[in-house]
């Protein structure tokens, strides 16, 4: 499918290096032009097209029944978009920042993630955001709630560290029967440029992707963690260390088999997220190496990951908590030494 | 009363109000017996509420119920038997034993949401209900009820506002039954009529007797007319009573003697068969029949249920996951040319101007005068404002807002709170525009 790209704001047109934030607006655009079903639904996303401006333009293109500025009202965001999805639409919806999803926690949890195992409601929407940390956004704009969510039968959360994966997920998770939750690290939106196809094309939700190939280790990571872990592994690949590096791109459900395949391999993983410590994947990557490859393991699963602590606003504080590349170095480093 | 309805839709309202009761009392039954397997609710009368309400609607319309509205989903078409089942966490129960009480729904037929425990959460999704079916051009009314207590919920207001700004074909029904568990609806809101809340939205509302079923009815085919004809969403508040406790377990002590005698004199079935009566609508004859056809068709219905299995064990880790169109076909009924929707016909202006804006007076430096938020609509269609025809037709407000109507016979009347500052400031508006 190619589309009329230069429609009002569009940054880039197809085919050309887009970025991220240009690959979520494509994604949105191209379902919306493909399927009258598809709708958006958010704080300030019609008139001024997004706080990021992922969906400028959207609104002259599409109207305003499909792009739905609503006040400031998280859980009739999702509660609304919710009963849309019971008429058969596919609402997307945007949190401004991905930390004020937490304002629509009940919706999400108890209403949207349930009504498919208790009666038999699918409910095929998307709620996306802006997340992560690295931008001085302080202790309310930096957020990677993932876990919360993770933590919920009946959703699908989904983690995509760059724009072609964005792009394709984005559509595949609207194509989706089920709530999915699309996190977008918003330190990516205009760092990272890629070509993109200029045909059609969707990313599998589930399916984690080996970035990297090597032999002594496994790095398992995602969203911009997933740069860091690859700047790494290329300065680890000069000290002799081959470290395979694994995206997992979706957290729910997990692409596990890609875990242990790797970790049979390489027999020593390295896990690191941008989420704090406790509670966060890496844990539960843990427990699935236990169960599935515990013969395997030849090291100590390790972690690189943010503090147990709020998003700090300074600077300095904010560096000190973050994971970064001399953090996962050194983790690397004492990792091969099993 | 006059008659305002025919006789089959005066006796179909009997009937399901008898059939809500007759249903109830069968659930107690059952509950004594230990056959259902968590707690059971009551809406021993209230009645006229649900059945009033649901008995508006449209069969294509779709409805949300609350626990205590089990008159709405027989109305609605859901047979007895999937409401014993329920209760009895049985394989064919619609939730197949995943749920109990009302928490089921049927989006293919009845069109019925599932309500989730926590209270106001079906407010936003009904609303959102109601803007797909205007969106896909169904001509639809979403309903949904809450409660006294329900309404302090904040998701109340996210979604009455959200409806409201939207314009949605949305009908609340607040029922107010004076108590929410053990607390009087006087420390739940500090209003006379919790129907006051509808001027924050700024949309109509009514305060109806909730035990006349017949103004319930009527009040309610008003409102959904209304909100079908694009006049969006409305608040109707329904006095009545909760005769039991919070459920079978509350013996309900902390309600005053006097209180529950005043309603149960006021039984919503025994005042309107006094009404059927005089009005020669219904006979002892006529009333023997609806006896024997209601316990006939509940002794086969409980029969059914009591049969039914419970659910196999495995069936616990089935169905988180719509596993794609082999499980269900998502798809739209639209009602609309498609074409209105996409572009280029859907195309939009993308400038908007505020007229007025930035250019009218302050307070002058004086204080404000006090506001007693009653300030009249300020009306304006310019041209930058003007949405497409297609929508235009089903989102914009009605252009005069019909006042408030109280049908209440004990409704308190409508204090009139307007000092004159409150003109003075909407003379100041009016310079500027
Ligand atoms: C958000 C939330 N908080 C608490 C409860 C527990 N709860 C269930 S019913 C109820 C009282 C509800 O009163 P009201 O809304 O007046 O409805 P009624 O029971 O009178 O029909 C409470 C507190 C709940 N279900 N949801
Ligand atoms: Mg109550």
């Amino acid at each position: 499918m190619t589309t009329a790209w230069k429609a009002n704001g569009s940054q880039a047109e197809l085919g050309t290096q887009v970025t991220f934030l240009e690959a979520i607006r494509q994604a949105m655009y191209e379902e919306m032009e493909r399927d009258p079903a598809v709708v958006l639904i958010g704080e300030d996303i019609g008139v001024y097209g997004g706080a990021f401006k992922t969906s400028e333009g959207l609104l002259e293109r599409f109207g305003w029944e499909r792009v739905i500025d609503t006040p400031i009202s998280e859980s009739a965001i999702v509660g609304a978009a919710c009963g849309m999805s019971y008429l058969g639409l596919r609402p997307i919806a945007e949190m401004q920042f991905i930390d004020f999803i937490v304002c629509a926690f009940n919706q999400i949890t108890n209403f949207v993630a349930k009504g498919h195992y208790l009666w038999n409601a699918p409910a095929p929407i998307v709620i996306r955001g802006p997340s992560g940390g690295g931008v001085h956004g302080g202790p309310f704009h930096s957020a990677n709630p993932e876990m919360y969510f993770v933590h919920t039968p009946g959703l699908k959360v989904i983690y995509p560290s760059t724009p072609y994966d964005a792009k394709g997920l984005l559509k595949a998770a609207v194509r989706d029967n089920n709530p999915v939750l699309f996190f977008e690290h918003k330190f990516l939106y205009r760092r990272i440029k890629e070509e993109l196809p200029t045909e059609d094309y969707t990313v599998p939700i589930g399916k984690a992707v080996v970035r990297r190939e090597g032999k002594h280790l496994t790095i398992i990571s995602y969203a911009a963690m997933m740069h860091t872990s690859l700047e790494a592994a290329a300065e680890l690949e000069r000290e002799g260390i081959h470290a395979e590096v694994i995206d997992l791109r979706t957290l729910l459900p997990l692409d596990e088999e890609t875990i242990l395949a790797s970790l049979r391999k390489t027999n020593k993983c390295l896990v690191v997220h941008e989420d704090t410590k406790t509670g966060g994947i890496a844990g539960e990557i843990a427990a699935i190496l236990c169960e599935g490859a515990f013969g395997d393991l030849d090291g100590p699963l390790m972690r690189v990951t943010a503090l147990d602590t709020p998003v700090p606003y300074a600077p300095s504080l904010e560096e000190y908590f973050l994971p970064n590349k001399e953090k996962v170095l050194h983790a690397a480093r004492t990792l091969a030494k099993y | 009363m006059k008659k305002a309805l025919t006789r089959q839709q005066y006796l179909d309202l009997y009937y399901f109000m008898r059939l809500n009761r007759a249903v109830e009392d069968t659930m107690v039954k059952l509950f004594r017996q230990n056959k259902i397997v968590g707690g059971l609710y009551s809406s021993l009368g209230q009645e006229a509420v649900s059945v009033g309400t649901a008995y508006a609607l449209e069969k294509k319309d779709w409805l949300a119920p609350m626990i205590r509205n089990i008159g709405a989903l027989l109305v609605k078409g859901v047979p007895p038997r999937d409401v014993f089942m329920q209760h009895m966490a049985k394989y064919d129960s619609p939730t197949k034993g995943k749920d109990g009480t009302s928490h089921f729904g049927d989006l293919e037929n009845l069109h019925i949401v599932s309500p989730i425990s926590m209270l106001g959460d079906l407010i936003p999704v009904m609303t959102g209900v109601a803007i797909a079916g205007r969106y896909l051009g169904q001509k639809i009314v979403a309903m949904t009820w809450i409660g006294d207590g329900g309404s302090s919920t904040g998701v109340f207001h996210e979604g009455m506002n959200f409806a409201a700004v939207q314009q949605a074909p949305f009908v609340l029904v607040l029922e107010n039954n004076q108590w929410a568990y053990s607390t009087p609806v006087k420390r739940q809101v500090p209003l006379e009529n919790l129907a006051d809340r509808a001027k924050a939205y700024g949309i109509p509302s009514y305060v109806v007797d909730g035990n006349d079923v017949v103004a319930v009815y009527t009040t309610a085919k008003e409102a959904v007319d209304r909100a079908r004809n694009g006049e969006g969403p409305i608040l109707i508040e329904v006095k009545t009573f909760r005769r039991l406790g919070h459920a079978q377990h509350d013996p309900a002590e902390y309600v005053p003697k006097e209180m529950r005698a005043y309603w149960e004199a006021r039984d919503p079935i025994a005042l309107y068969e006094k009404f059927l009566s005089a009005e020669k609508l219904l006979d002892a004859n006529n009333k023997k029949q609806i006896d024997e056809k209601i316990e006939t068709l509940l002794s086969a219905e409980r029969d059914f249920a009591e049969n039914s299995p419970l659910p196999p064990a495995e069936f616990a880790a089935q169905g988180v996951y719509c596993t794609g169109d082999d499980c269900h076909k998502v798809a739209p009924k639209w009602e609309r040319p498609i074409a209105e929707v996409t572009p280029p016909k859907s195309r939009v202006p993308a400038v908007w101007t505020v007229k007025g804006f930035g250019s009218g007076k302050a307070s002058g430096g004086g204080s404000a005068p006090i506001h007693f938020g009653d300030t009249e609509k300020h009306e304006e269609q310019s041209k930058d404002t003007e949405v497409p025809e297609a929508v235009a037709e089903t989102i914009r407000p009605p252009a005069q807002p019909r006042p408030v109507k109280s049908k209440s016979a004990k409704a308190t009347p409508k204090k009139s709170a307007k000092p004159a500052v409150v003109s003075g400031k909407s003379s100041a508006r009016k310079a500027r525009r």
